[in-house]
Formats: C-alpha cells, structure tokens, sequence
C-alpha cells in the first residue's frame, strides 16, 4: 500500500517544480501565440497534474494495478471529452442547409 | 466431495441453546445493526429501504396508468409531470441501480468467494448510509411537491425554467451515486484481494464476474453524474452560464455528460441481473454454464462497449450526424455481448437436468423478456428509425422491457433462489410459481400495447392523447394491474415466510457455488471453517440432486 516513506527533499522539488509551472503559466499568458495559448496553457497544467498524482498521490510508488486503475480514470475522461468534442467540431459539416 | 460432508457438521457443531448461531441472531436491538458492519446485516439493511422505494415507485406507476386510462387524463397535467417524475427518479436511483448489487451482491459475493466480510467494511456500512441521506433529500423533495422534469433532468428547463424541487433531488442524487461508488469500491478491491485459496479468477461464479465488471462500470460512470447535477445546480443557482443558451452555455452538453452516465447505468442495473441469472440457469439445470468463460469476458466487454455509445440518445438532439452514425455503429456492436449471454445460456439448458421451479422461471422470464427488450433496443440504435420512435412509447416499452423484464425478473429470481440462505426460512412454492406467471402475463399485457402506441405515433411523458389510442392504454393499465397484484402476492409471501416458512436447509436446490457449503442462514464469519478451493466453478458433482 502507501507505507513507502518519501524523503522531504522529494516533496520541497516537486513543490518548487510547480510554482515554476504556475509562474511558467503567468508569463506564457503574455506572450501573444494566437490559438497556441490555451495549448500551452493545457499543457503545462497536464504536466503539473502529472507531477501531484504520481508524487503527492504516491501513484508512482503504488502497484501496476493502481497505475492502471489512474491512467484507466484518465482515459474515460479522454473519452467523455474527445468524443462530445468531436460532435461541435462535426456539427456544422452538413452538405445541405435544413 | 468433503467439503459438502465437513462444513455443514462443523457449523451445525457450533449451536448453541437449540438455535445455530448465526448472523441473524448473532447481536440483537437496533445498534447492532445500525452500526453492523457485517456485509450480510449490512444487504438487509438495504434490502428494507430499497423495498420501501420499489413500493414508492410502483404506487407512482399506477397512478400514471390511471391518468391514461382515459384520453383526457385524470390529473392536471402539471401533476401528472411530477407523477411520472416521481416514478423515474425512484424506481432508476433508488430501487433499479442498489437492488441486485447492494442487496444480493453485498450478501453473497464475499460469502461466493469464500471471504469473511467485504474488504472494507465500514466503507460498506458507510454506503448504507449515503443512501439513507440521499433518500432523505429526495423524499422530503417529494413531499414538498415533487419534480416536474423528467428523471432526466434535460437543460435549460431543469436550470432555468422549471419552479419545482429540482435542486433537492439533484443533491439526493448526487448523494446516493457515493453510496453505489462505495459499493463498488468494495467488490473491486474485494474479488482482488480476499479470494479463498484455491478461488482462482477463472473459477469464480458468473455472479462475481458480473458484479466485478458492474463495479467498473459504477466507478468510471457514476462521478460524471456527480459532475453533471453539481454543474446544473451551479447554473441554477448562480446563473454560470454551462447548458443554458441564453447565458452562453449548451444544452447539448448536458444531454452528453448525463448520458455519459446514464447509458451504462443501464448496464449498471442489468449486468448484476444477469451474474443472477446465470446462477439461475446453472443451478436450476444442474449443468455448467456453457462457454463460461466467454460469458465472464461478455460482462467486461459490456462494461467496456457500453460506454461508447451514449450518443444514441442524442440522434435528434442536433448532434453531429457524422457521430451519429459512429455511436449509431457502436450501440449495434454492444449486443453482441448480451447476444452471447443469451445463447450460452439456452445452449446450457440444452441436455441439462430442468427443474421448473420459481427461481429457474423467473431466470427464463429473464431470457425471454431481455430478448424483446436487447431487440428492440437494435430498432432505436437504428439511426433512421430513431427519428421515428425517439420520444414515443416504443422507447418506454423497449426500456421497461430491460429494466422489468431483465433487471427485476433477474433480482427477484435470485431473490427466490437465496431467500433460504438469507433468512433460513423458504417461501411457498407453490405461490411463488402463481405470483411469477401472473406477473409475467402482467408485464406483457401492460408493456406490449406500449410498442404499439409509440410506433402509431403515441408521445412520451404527454398526460392526454386521441381517443384512438385509448383500446391500447387501458389494456396497457389492466396489465399493470395484475402486474402490480402479482408483485404484492410475492410481497405478502415473503414477509409471512419469515415467521411460518419450513426451515431452509443448508442447500436446498442441490445448487453448486460456496454459499452453498454454509449454514442458511450462514455465521457472522460466513464458514466456520475456512474454504478451500479445489474444484472449478458449477463442479455439480459436489453435491446431491434436490430432495424430492
Ligand atoms: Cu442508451
């Protein structure tokens, strides 16, 4: 289970790895990249999510069967997302207009 | 051939006064089981509430069917909203999702695995309680006038519009889905980890296989809900703008994210029916479940497909055609597993020694209603013809026909197969097998005409209708009638057995599976002494034929 004790060193990284990514954020956010901001702006939360479920979740020091219980929940949200976005993108191709 | 000779001495060992110790009456008054945590103590508790709340539902069904008996309506038709609201919202969250998992598979699947309790087991005390909290809110949401929604909660209505209790019973949802995700939680972690020695997955019972994968389905499933009621309670009462057009948001987006849930919930009420009515068919025919473990990976397979194809509630809702066609594709292919199902079970019948008592009727009722109802389930997957039937009655007929004829036949044939390891005591035979015919001609009789209807063009949820359609809706409540008398025989039977039924033996369907090797009712600690596994699932050279 989660009995493996992390050093402190470990969590004070992964704690200034995120301030870096939130102070990351902030700055990209003024930088004009037309429709890029919002895909940089998702990626480096992805990357700060990353960080907290593997290190202060202790994802990373679970069983296999705990780390594909995790990607298995992000994978149906992927689902849920990917899928009612396809229908907006989707929508408007209609050949005739009703 | 020990273990059925070794168990049932060793427990009948352990009595004590003239009455076997046992889990029943093992603590008495009303903490030890308030706070049991006893995952058998724990399905009773269950098996009462959520027996109130199919009484609740049932009483609201009549009262649609009466409405429709004449073209006009009975009641106003504001009322009549909130009828059929009513009905919905307790018979899918109150009564149809808890009642085989929580009830049947808290009793049986740690006692089928050869465990002493569930692996958490105040997690499981802990679901009994959302629920009692979730009813609460739902109830006095009832009382203080009901919901004029629908059980589906469609937007910008459900946020913007309507002035009934929708945010009361959004919260009571939101609650009782944390109770079926602690009881998920729990068969997950319990198949892995609390397995007998020698339980190995492959000889687990069908049952289990089914729970395990209902379990998926609940965790991946029900917190999406969660999400869904907590954005439209935020729309409703802070006015962000999510569904509502009006202030920027999609009602489309709503219709997504519940069906999301909503379309494997229905898999959520039906796959534990069929773990049941494998046990059903196996024990009731003496016989292996043919191509087992085909059946086992049909559930996960379920579980998996029917994620992917929600859209098929969306085929009018302006969604994108070129999804249409993809979810339209993808809900065909989900039958095929139930189609397995089905086969595997009729090829099990096939040679094997049939008894026609009520637990082996109701698991045929099961096979035969499901078929009409996995069927035409293919008409409205159609992507065509859904224009034509969405919203009419062939939808309410096709999904009954799952939900009663699957869902409850399923629960109350396992209901009659386990009532003497749950209470000691049998049920008279004889009425049960009257009580189960009548329902079925009840079922048939109220649910039938209602494809008609809907394919000639009768709308869903309206409280009036052309007179021409008035043959069909009186049938349709003569049915539910004798639907509902049929049900209240097997009620009354129930409740008398417990004090006037014979003693239940600790087999006495001559039945294969672990719950079989203890005393009925078995002990607080399930086996005195505990199993080990050396045989596969359905091994019926394990036990005797029943007595005659
Ligand atoms: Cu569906």
């Amino acid at each position: 289970m989660s009995e493996h004790i992390v050093p402190k060193k470990t969590y004070y990284i992964i704690f200034f790895a995120l301030m870096a990514g939130t102070a990351l954020t902030v700055a990209a956010a003024f930088v004009n990249l037309h429709n890029f901001n919002i895909v940089v702006a998702l990626l480096i939360a992805g990357a700060k999510a990353f960080l907290v479920v593997m290190f202060f979740m202790h994802v990373k020091y679970s069983t296999k069967l705990t780390k594909l219980w995790v990607a298995v929940g992000f994978i149906w949200l992927f689902i849920l997302l990917a899928v009612t976005m396809t229908d907006y993108l989707t929508r408007a191709w209609l050949t005739y207009k009703p | 051939m020990s273990l059925t000779a070794t168990l049932p001495a060793a427990n009948a060992a352990a009595q004590t006064n003239g009455e076997p110790l046992n889990y029943l009456n093992n603590g008495h008054g009303i903490r030890s089981w308030l706070l049991t945590k006893d995952h058998k103590r724990i399905a009773i508790l269950y098996l009462i509430s959520v027996s109130i709340f199919f009484v609740i539902g049932g009483i609201f069904a009549l009262l649609v069917r009466i409405n429709l008996l004449s073209p006009n309506g009975l009641f106003e038709p504001d009322t009549y909203n909130r009828i059929f609201t009513a009905h919905g919202i307790v018979m899918v969250f109150f009564f149809l999702v808890p009642a085989v998992p929580a009830i049947l598979g808290n009793f049986l699947l740690p006692i089928m695995i050869g465990a002493k309790d569930m692996a958490f087991p105040k997690i499981n005390l802990l679901s009994w309680y959302c629920y009692i909290i979730g009813a609460a809110f739902a109830l006095t949401a009832l009382v203080a006038g009901g919901v004029d929604t629908g059980w589906t909660f469609y937007t910008p209505y459900s946020t913007t519009y309507s002035n009934s209790n929708v945010l009361l019973t959004g919260i009571g949802i939101f609650i009782v889905g944390f109770s079926s995700i602690l009881t998920g939680i729990n068969f997950i972690v319990t198949v892995h980890t609390m397995r007998a020695p020698g339980m190995t997955w492959f000889r687990l019972p069908l049952f289990v296989w089914a729970h395990y994968a209902t379990a998926l389905v609940i965790m991946l499933g029900t917190p999406v809900l969660a999400i869904t009621v907590a954005l439209m309670a935020l729309e409703r009462i802070a006015h962000v703008g999510i569904f509502d057009p009006a202030l920027g948001g999609d009602p489309v987006l709503f219709q997504h994210m519940f069906w999301f849930y909503s379309h494997p919930a229905v898999y959520i009420m039906v796959l534990p029916a069929m773990g049941v009515v494998s046990e059903l068919i196996a024990n009731m025919s003496r016989k292996r479940i043919f191509g087992y473990k085909i059946v086992a990976m049909s559930s996960l397979a379920i579980a998996v497909f029917g994620f992917l194809v929600w859209g098929h509630h969306l085929f009018v809702a302006t969604q994108s055609v070129y999804l249409g066609i993809i979810f339209s594709f993808l809900s065909y292919v989900v039958a095929i597993p139930s189609a397995i199902k089905v086969f595997n079970w009729t090829a099990t019948l096939f040679k094997g020694s049939i008894s026609f008592d009520t637990p082996m009727l109701y698991g045929l009722g099961f096979i035969g209603l499901f078929l009409i109802g996995g069927m035409t389930g293919l008409f409205t997957a159609a992507l065509g013809l859904d224009v034509h039937i969405t919203d009419t009655y062939f939808v309410v007929a096709h999904f009954h026909y799952v939900m009663v004829g699957g869902s409850l036949m399923g629960f109350l044939g396992g209901m009659h197969l386990w009532w003497g390891k749950i209470t000691g005591r049998m049920y008279p035979e004889s009425w049960a097998r009257a009580a189960m015919v009548i329902q079925f001609i009840g079922f048939n009789l109220t649910f039938f005409p209602q494809f008609l209807l809907g394919y000639l063009g009768m709308p869903r949820r309206y409280a009036s209708y052309p007179p021409e359609f008035q043959v069909l809706h009186v049938l349709s409540t003569a049915g539910a009638t004798i639907l509902g008398i049929g049900l209240l025989i097997t009620i009354i039977y129930f409740i008398w057995s417990l004090k006037k039924g014979q003693r239940a033996p600790a087999n006495p369907w001559g039945a294969a599976g672990l719950e079989w090797h203890t005393s009925s009712p078995p002990p607080t600690e399930n086996f005195l002494v505990a199993p080990v596994v050396t045989w596969e699932a359905y091994d019926f050279t394990q036990t005797e034929p029943k007595a005659q």
